[in-house]
């Protein structure tokens, strides 16, 4: 173990001037630079992805205030398309990625009662890869036009289908930002993942076995397997793009023979185990303040591991499902609709699990919960509409125009976005020590999911009128016209949902009143230490019996061993 | 109220060197995989010349030193646990210079097939998918390389820890694995691909 | 004119019959939804807590149930056979299709931001409009037309929502879809694979008639163009060529054989301007010959900067093309 972690009071040396005094500006850089806990670099992991939330978030905004009305003179047609490409980018590498790292890093270790991450120097290593490959990008805005004033930010689509992405094609150096950003993100996560499977498999407290670690570290150990599966061909793809570029290579070129849909495959066999590497995270948060706030345990543990496991491993056969157009034979159709489909059981699996721990509970309407409601219900419709999509010949109608970008935002803002909602406010008190305020956080509740539908709703409908994704523009009278409005008026509630979330955040943090180490009566073993943790997470190392080893202590009428 | 069931007192969790090296291997397997389906795919897709069938022979010496310095890094790993530490610098030092034979005779083929016959990246897709694999594969053999004279030069200086013994291993490991991949590449490029 | 492009409503084969396979997949799932989200709603409201008289106790504990588990795996797994089952019976009807003789066949080429069309047998190139001819499904002209679709630099993807489903042009590759409209009419798609600046703006005209308006169409494309006697069409014929204009554009039966741009034979029949950006007028066209880049921004013909006067006898000439 690192002594840094061990010792509170351990002081970095050099430069010995610098920050003496505790809370001022520098000591707090200084401890930010330096530092290589696992909660420091998970809480620095969650507010830089939530930096980078609002800036694409406003970006969304934007291309909502384009499209509100045909016609629209807001944007120029490159400028939106930037956008587009930087939101998704963000969202994707920025926001959903070190989001989920960060709960991955401050939770992980707590719940499985070690002192802090296998690798810490690595995990501090990952972070700063993360942050800086965040910086590339959206440096872009100033460095890409380079010498010849070419482009600006990159302005491919966050899949960049070649051979759009060919010098030809795509001139001056936005589209050299995007890639590095994504090599070198690629890096940090494959590294941050490797941390997290070790810490999982190897530092686990005494008596803490595979069947008892709680559901949440399950199911981020599913998710950094597939990091280190998937992230790897988006890697190779980045380094096939930049020999392209650079070296004269010929792997997308189509004029020598190469295939536009060679890159499709290798950017999906990443793509596609990336959902769920961003919404596993989501169940995992769900399959813990679920039970929490039903005051019953998980319905059927060994079942959702069996289903993540499961989700892991199909989601890694099924990526030509976002190629359907691409004129693959009838049988590549149909195998990667079953496929696809088969997806839907361990997924409704897990729903109807989520249901059965409700059933027969005390459900607390808390703010956590509040949000898993909103993850369960909103995931529902997500999935269904993913079942639409995975039938081949609907997806010719629908692929690549607004019910998939519904779709999708159904499953990212809808699943994932409201469980990192859920999370941050359960797990708030711990990390912070003060509870958060229930009235603001209910208006953010309201707000945001007023807006949310709003937004999102209608495009389900203009994508069945016909309406491609990522045009920056459109004519009256295609039927488009409501719909789009709605929707970007659904930003406005949204915006404010969003402003209430960030107060309550800070003003919780200033005026909210002390939590205690358990406000909310839990069971896993991070709510047994002090809010928030000391540097060493734990005065002795627990030892566990069972599944919920808080409710063992709780009640040693009726331990949860006994039924093991 | 019963007593909580005694818990065996041994709690032994897996060494996290070797699930990280474990690991790693998985995603780097991952990443030599889509090289090797790129390859794969263009495989007699070249527009123009020169074509596999015409430029490549079968590495038959590289190929035989690289794999039996997979063998020599278990005998000088054998003479470690033995004690033997003469034995050990010996064998770890064949296993470099094998290494380091395969190197450079990936370096000569590759100056002739670029000087003499005109196949470099940007030839045709098999000058691209050749040259980005058998360079990957041989960038690992470099690494490997750095890091078994590391471990040499510590080790001859007594700067390396008796107790480190699994260092050795992990990095065998990884040797083992670059070796492996070899073996594929080989049959892919070598065996299969000289048919086009 | 239908350019509200419902994909409820086709008007065509294969759109109709992913149209009846969609129908019984909403089915599927609406009934999920209506069954899941009442059991979520039931859930919640049944087991709220009360008061703080619920705190004091904790409710029974229940680890899971094996009975009930499996039911709830079976299910799914029965449902999900269903759907295995009718996407490779539709999948299969559509791409496995055998056109017949008759069938219309029609080169399609992506551009940025334009499409090229290509009719190989009746020797036709035009550009942005297709014209069909209508399918009878009576047993008296059965007539479906094949496309075969192709792209000169970008991905681009062939959409018309009441016709057909999305089959993307992909540069060295040859992919090929159908249609069988049964309606007269003029339909509207978009390019449907994100390809650049301008992807909004390329928009797809499909218009479908009666057979012998379509034979008459033909005919007509393929009459020579007529060199123009008016003072003013006269004059812009000589400056189109001899401006760059005929290195980029193409007018069957004249030297002007560019193929970088649509081809402007018989421009004035078509619809819209642009691949769609504007309706073709005298205004609107002499618009486009002043500046393009005003009306399609970033588009790929640049502003000629031609002297107002040429900019009024090109204009001329081209509305003579008819």
């Amino acid at each position: 173990m690192n002594p840094e972690t061990l010792d509170d009071n351990f002081q970095i040396p050099a430069p010995e001037r610098i920050g003496q005094e505790r809370g001022s500006l520098t000591r707090i850089v200084q401890e930010m630079v330096f530092t290589v806990d696992h909660k420091t670099l998970g809480l620095m992991y969650i507010a830089s992805g939530l930096l980078f939330f609002v800036v694409s978030g406003l970006m969304a905004a934007m291309i909502r205030i384009q499209l509100s009305v045909p016609r629209n003179h807001f944007l120029d047609p490159d400028v939106f398309n930037r956008l587009f490409t930087m939101h998704g980018t963000a969202m994707v590498f920025l926001v959903g990625m070190p989001i989920i790292f960060g709960f991955a890093n401050y939770l992980v270790p707590l719940m499985i009662g070690a002192r802090d991450m296998a690798f810490p120097r690595l995990n501090a290593f990952g972070f700063w890869v993360f942050f800086f490959s965040g910086l590339l990008l959206y440096f872009s805005y100033l460095g890409a036009p380079g010498l010849y004033a070419a482009g600006s930010a990159p302005d491919v689509g966050w899949f960049a289908y070649s051979p759009l992405t060919a010098k030809a094609f795509s001139r001056g150096h936005s589209t050299d930002y995007w890639t590095l950003s994504l090599l070198l993100g690629g890096i940090g996560s494959i590294a941050t993942s490797i941390n997290i499977i070790v810490t999982a498999l190897c530092l686990r407290c005494k008596g803490m076995l595979l069947v008892r670690m709680p559901l949440f570290v399950w199911m981020f150990l599913v998710v950094a397997f597939l990091v280190i599966i998937a992230m790897p061909p988006l890697s190779a793809c980045q380094i096939m793009l930049i020999l392209d570029r650079y070296c004269g290579a010929h792997f997308f070129d189509t004029q020598a023979g190469g295939s536009a849909v060679l890159w499709q495959h290798f950017f999906w066999i990443f793509g596609h185990p990336e959902v769920y590497i961003l919404i596993l995270p989501g169940f995992a948060v769900a399959s813990e303040v679920i039970p929490v706030f039903s005051r019953k345990p998980i319905f059927g543990y060994p079942v959702m591991v069996a289903a993540s496991v499961m989700i892991g491993f199909i989601s890694l056969g099924v990526w030509a499902h976002h190629m359907f157009t691409v004129g693959m034979t009838s049988i590549g159709n149909t195998f990667f609709a079953i496929s696809t489909l088969l997806v839907a059981i361990p997924t409704g699996i897990k729903i109807f699990n989520w249901i059965g721990t409700m059933y027969g509970g005390k459900l607390r309407f808390e703010l956590p919960m509040l949000f898993c409601l909103g993850f369960l219900f909103q995931f529902l419709i997500a999935g269904l509409t993913g079942v639409m999509l995975a039938i081949a010949p609907f997806d010719w109608q629908l692929s690549d125009s607004y019910f998939v970008v519904a779709h999708f935002h159904y499953v990212l803002i809808g699943g994932l976005l409201y469980t990192i909602f859920a999370g941050l406010y359960y797990w708030y008190p711990k990390a912070l020590g003060k509870m958060p305020d229930f009235k603001l956080g209910l208006w953010h509740f309201i707000l945001f999911t007023a807006g949310f539908h709003l937004t999102f709703f209608p495009q389900h409908l203009s994508g069945f009128l016909g309406m491609p994704r990522r045009i920056y523009t459109y004519d009256a009278g295609r039927g488009w016209d409501l719909w789009n409005l709605i929707s970007s008026i659904g930003v406005i509630f949204q915006a404010v949902g969003i402003l209430f979330f960030v107060f309550n955040l800070i003003y919780s943090y200033v005026k909210g009143k002390k939590a205690g180490d358990d406000p909310w009566d839990a069971w896993s073993l991070e709510w047994s230490t002090t809010s928030p943790p000391p540097a060493y997470n734990f005065e002795t190392i627990p030892e566990v019996r069972s599944r919920r080893p808080l409710w063992d202590l709780k009640h040693p009428d009726d331990p949860d061993w006994k039924y093991e | 109220m019963t007593a909580a069931p005694a818990q065996s007192l041994e709690w032994k969790m897996p060494s996290t060197r070797k699930v990280a090296v474990i690991s790693l291997i998985l995603t780097e397997s991952a990443l030599f995989s889509v090289f090797l389906v790129a390859y794969l795919f263009y495989m007699g897709k070249s527009l123009n010349r020169p074509f596999p069938s015409e430029v490549l022979t079968f590495p038959v010496f590289a190929t035989v030193a690289l794999l039996s310095s997979s063998v020599t890094i278990v005998f000088s790993e054998m003479a470690l646990h033995r004690g033997n530490k003469g034995a050990f610098h010996l064998w770890w030092a064949v296993t470099i210079a094998l290494g380091a034979y395969f190197l450079w005779f990936t370096g000569t083929e590759w100056h002739h097939l670029i000087f003499t016959d005109r196949l470099t990246l940007a030839t045709n897709v098999f000058g691209t998918t050749f040259y980005s694999l058998v360079g990957l594969h041989a960038s690992h053999v470099i690494i490997g390389l750095f890091l078994l004279t590391l471990i040499l030069v510590l080790s001859l200086l007594g700067k390396f820890p008796a107790d480190h013994t699994e260092h050795i291993e992990m990095i065998s490991w990884y040797w083992h694995f670059v070796d492996a991949i070899w073996i594929i590449v080989v049959t892919v490029v070598y065996i299969i691909s000289v048919r086009y | 004119m239908r350019p509200v492009a419902d994909m409820f409503r086709p008007l065509s084969r294969p759109a109709e019959m992913i149209h009846s396979s969609s129908l019984l997949v909403l089915a599927i799932t609406a009934g999920i939804f209506v069954v899941v989200s009442a059991l979520l709603v039931f859930v919640v409201w049944k087991f709220r807590r009360k008061g703080p008289e619920d705190d004091l106790r904790e409710p029974p504990q229940i680890y899971g149930s094996t009975h009930i588990e499996l039911a709830w795996t079976v299910v799914p797994i029965l449902i999900t056979v269903v759907l295995i089952l009718v996407t490779s019976r539709t999948i299969g009807e559509i791409q496995n299709r055998v056109m017949p003789e008759n069938a219309v066949q029609i080169r399609l080429v992506g551009h940025q931001w334009w499409w090229e069309i290509h009719y190989e047998k009746e020797g036709i190139v035009t550009a942005n409009e297709l014209h069909v001819p209508l399918s009878r499904r009576d047993g008296t002209g059965e007539r479906p037309t094949e496309l075969i679709l192709e792209s000169a630099d970008v991905i681009h993807s062939f959409w018309v929502p009441q016709l057909a489903g999305k089959t993307d042009l992909i540069p060295n590759r040859k992919n090929r879809t159908w249609i069988e409209p049964f309606v007269t009419g003029t339909f509207f798609g978009n390019c449907a694979e994100y390809c650049g600046t301008q992807h909004a703006n390329m928009l797809l005209r499909v218009i479908v008639e009666e057979p012998e308006d379509y034979e008459k169409w033909v005919r007509k494309m393929r009459q020579p163009a007529a060199v123009p006697h008016a003072d003013l069409a006269a004059q812009g014929h000589k400056a189109f060529f001899a401006n760059s204009c005929i290195n980029c554009h193409m007018v069957d039966g004249t030297v002007a054989a560019g193929v970088f741009g649509p081809s402007l034979t018989k421009l004035m029949t078509r619809q819209t301007i642009g691949a769609g950006v504007a309706p073709l007028t005298p205004e609107t066209l002499r618009a486009w010959v002043r500046d393009p880049q005003k009306l399609k921004t970033g588009c790929l013909m640049p502003d000629m900067k031609l002297p107002d006067s040429e900019v009024d006898s090109i204009t001329a000439y081209l509305l003579t093309l008819k």
